[in-house]
């Protein structure tokens, strides 16, 4: 579906040199797969995208989307594609029926298919009784689902989902994901960036850590988690100025020990008898919590910063 | 699965290389080029139409705007003042009733403030308050047609303004030959696009909205609306005022309207030089917007 090898963009800025936005990603996508891109941001998730996208052009390396070259044939891969961009730009003039019908125009598709398909699509982001609604009277949950829906205008093979979640509240994420499930289901091949590593685990089969434009790390959720990190996480609290002067008397607890500037991350393989190392040791922490290790935990031990800043 | 490394002649499941029930890679880009062809060629006109249906919000402003306009001028500026003046007007070794002399100049005038609503906000919003050109470029559609579309988006406006207009100078009997009268509308489209796409490549331009439109329609339209021999011939002006008739689209343009309505004497060069003018400024103004779109929209 997809194939980079040595994916690069630099952006010219003046009087400085160039900056350097992806540096160097190759990956491959195979169809039906749901492939993501997990980063902080500037990263070069967004800018991967809309290589991808076949909006942008690459400044190096070899890029190639349904087995043809966006260079050349931007239009044709775009005709493929659905795109669900990080910031909506749905047309707010028109109510979101409207929005959908005039997108499918965009695609060669005959009125008729666009009446048919756009409420079909409504139906499908459950917003049928929406349809007559200016898209500024929908709520950014809303919002989103009518992005998706246009995306998927024209069956698209893959669908692009640039921080499907960012900005919406706990539930409005929920129904989004079932939807993208669904998606998954019927075999549309999903690529998608997120920050979020729960979204990650979720929705991803397979990722991509991306930091300054550079692979840190590729794999599944599980086996990244695996690799990097240990089973189990004992987070503990000392107080902001206490944390750094107790860390070294942890020394030896778990596999690693790392202080953040509000709390002390232990990873071990059993969290609770790392807690009773810790008491153990006559050290009594404010607050403890042990939890499973996740992509956080993972993006923390590859670049030493953490993914939402 | 590799788009490259597979070889023509491959097993086309060998060449899916992955789920089954998925179609191969010579497939998918068959499947591509042949949803590729008819936005292609077709997507100036799915953004015309798509800016055509937007217009549709503020329809009745576009008819009322388009009808109200021309009877205030004609009633308040030309049937006032030509009353007030009383005598006929001298346009060079012609003379004409000070309506006929008045009415092809207001009528490009309303194309040429067409433009300025159309190729302004709009614009802007586009890019920036709504972002909706960054929807349309990632779908099949290129820059080009973007920019192509919202053109002819305004040039339908256009044609309507301009019909209205004309209908109702008629009406007041400011057409002495309608026989080549009926030429100021597609004069007056031209004149509309003629300051409008290279507006339009201006908006594209802005990135920061720090009132720009309200100086060009202080400090370039309205001086343009009085110094382009709209009231009163160019040649009543002063050399050191003229040149801005000269570089006027409104004044090519006018005069122009005044050959075709009034049979104004035409030498065959000047209409030459006032027809490239204005076709000079429309297409160049298009090759600089769509640089523009492109370079904004692949950013």
């Amino acid at each position: 579906m997809i194939s980079a090898s040595n994916l690069a963009k630099a952006y010219k800025v003046k009087g400085k040199p160039d900056f350097v936005a992806v540096d160097g990603l190759s990956f491959d996508v195979a169809p039906g797969e749901s492939f993501g891109l997990l980063g902080p941001n500037g990263a070069g998730k967004s800018t991967t995208m809309k290589m991808i996208g076949a909006v942008s052009t690459r400044s190096g390396g070899d890029l190639s989307i349904l087995g043809l070259d966006p260079d050349r044939y931007g239009p044709e891969i775009r005709s493929r594609l659905g795109v669900v961009p990080q910031q909506d730009n749905l047309d707010g003039e028109l109510n979101a029926r409207e929005n959908l019908y005039i997108y499918g125009r965009y695609f060669g598709l005959s009125g008729k298919v666009c009446n048919q398909k756009a409420d079909e699509l409504l139906a499908f982001a459950q917003l049928d009784d929406k349809a007559k609604s200016k898209v500024d009277a929908l709520s950014g949950g809303m919002k989103r689902r009518l992005t998706i829906a246009r995306g998927l205008i024209n069956d698209p093979r893959i669908l692009l989902l640039d921080e499907p979640t960012t900005g919406l509240d706990p539930q409005a994420r929920h129904v989004l994901w079932d939807r993208l499930f669904r998606l998954k289901e019927r075999g549309t091949t999903l690529v998608l960036t997120t920050h979020y590593m729960d979204e990650a685990e979720q929705l991803c089969d397979r990722l991509i850590v991306v930091d300054k434009g550079r692979i840190m790390a590729e794999g599944t959720p599980a086996s990244l988690i695996r690799e990097h990190s240990s089973r189990e996480v004992l987070e503990v609290r000392f107080g902001s100025d206490r944390n750094q002067q107790v860390a070294p008397q942890l020394e030896g607890i778990g596999d690693r020990v790392e202080v953040l500037p509000d709390r002390i991350l232990v990873y071990a393989h059993n969290g609770e008898a790392a807690l009773e190392a810790v008491t153990h040791r006559g050290l009594t922490p404010l607050t403890s919590l042990v939890r499973r290790s996740s992509l956080e935990d993972v993006f923390l031990r590859l670049t030493g910063r953490s993914l939402i800043e | 699965m590799s788009g490259r490394s597979e070889g023509e002649g491959m097993p086309a499941a060998a060449a899916a290389g992955a789920v089954s029930g998925q179609p191969t890679t010579e497939e998918l880009r068959a499947e591509a080029m042949e949803w590729g062809r008819k936005p292609r060629g077709l997507g100036t006109w799915y953004v015309t139409e798509h800016m055509l249906r937007a217009m549709r919000a503020y329809g009745w402003t576009i008819v009322v705007g388009a009808l109200g306009q021309p009877i205030l001028y004609l009633l308040g500026l030309a049937v006032g003042l030509a009353a007030l003046i009383g005598a006929p007007i001298q346009d060079g070794a012609q003379t004409v009733p000070y309506l006929v002399f008045v009415a092809p100049a207001l009528l490009m005038t309303a194309a040429i403030s067409v433009a300025t609503e159309e190729f302004s906000f709009p614009v802007m919003a586009g890019f920036k308050w709504r972002r909706f050109f960054y929807g349309f470029s990632a779908s099949p559609l290129s820059p080009g047609q973007i920019a192509g579309g919202v053109v002819m988006g305004a040039a339908a406006r256009m044609v309507v303004v301009v019909v209205a207009y004309y209908a109702l100078i008629w009406i007041f009997g400011a057409v002495p030959h309608p026989e080549t009268g009926w030429l100021t509308i597609p004069i007056g489209v031209l004149a509309g696009l003629s300051f409008g796409i290279p507006y339009m490549a201006y908006a594209a331009s802005i990135t920061e909205d720090k009132g720009q439109f309200a100086l060009v329609q202080r400090f370039i339209f309205m001086p343009m609306f009085l110094f382009s021999g709209t009231f009163y011939p160019l040649a009543t002006l002063p050399l050191w005022l003229q040149w801005i008739g000269w570089v006027s689209p409104l004044w090519h343009a006018s005069e122009l309207g005044r050959i075709v309505t009034y049979g104004k004497p035409a030498d065959p060069f000047a209409v030459m030089v006032h027809v490239v003018f204005l076709l000079v400024l429309a297409v160049g103004g298009y090759l600089v917007a769509r640089r523009l779109f492109q370079r904004r929209l692949g950013e």
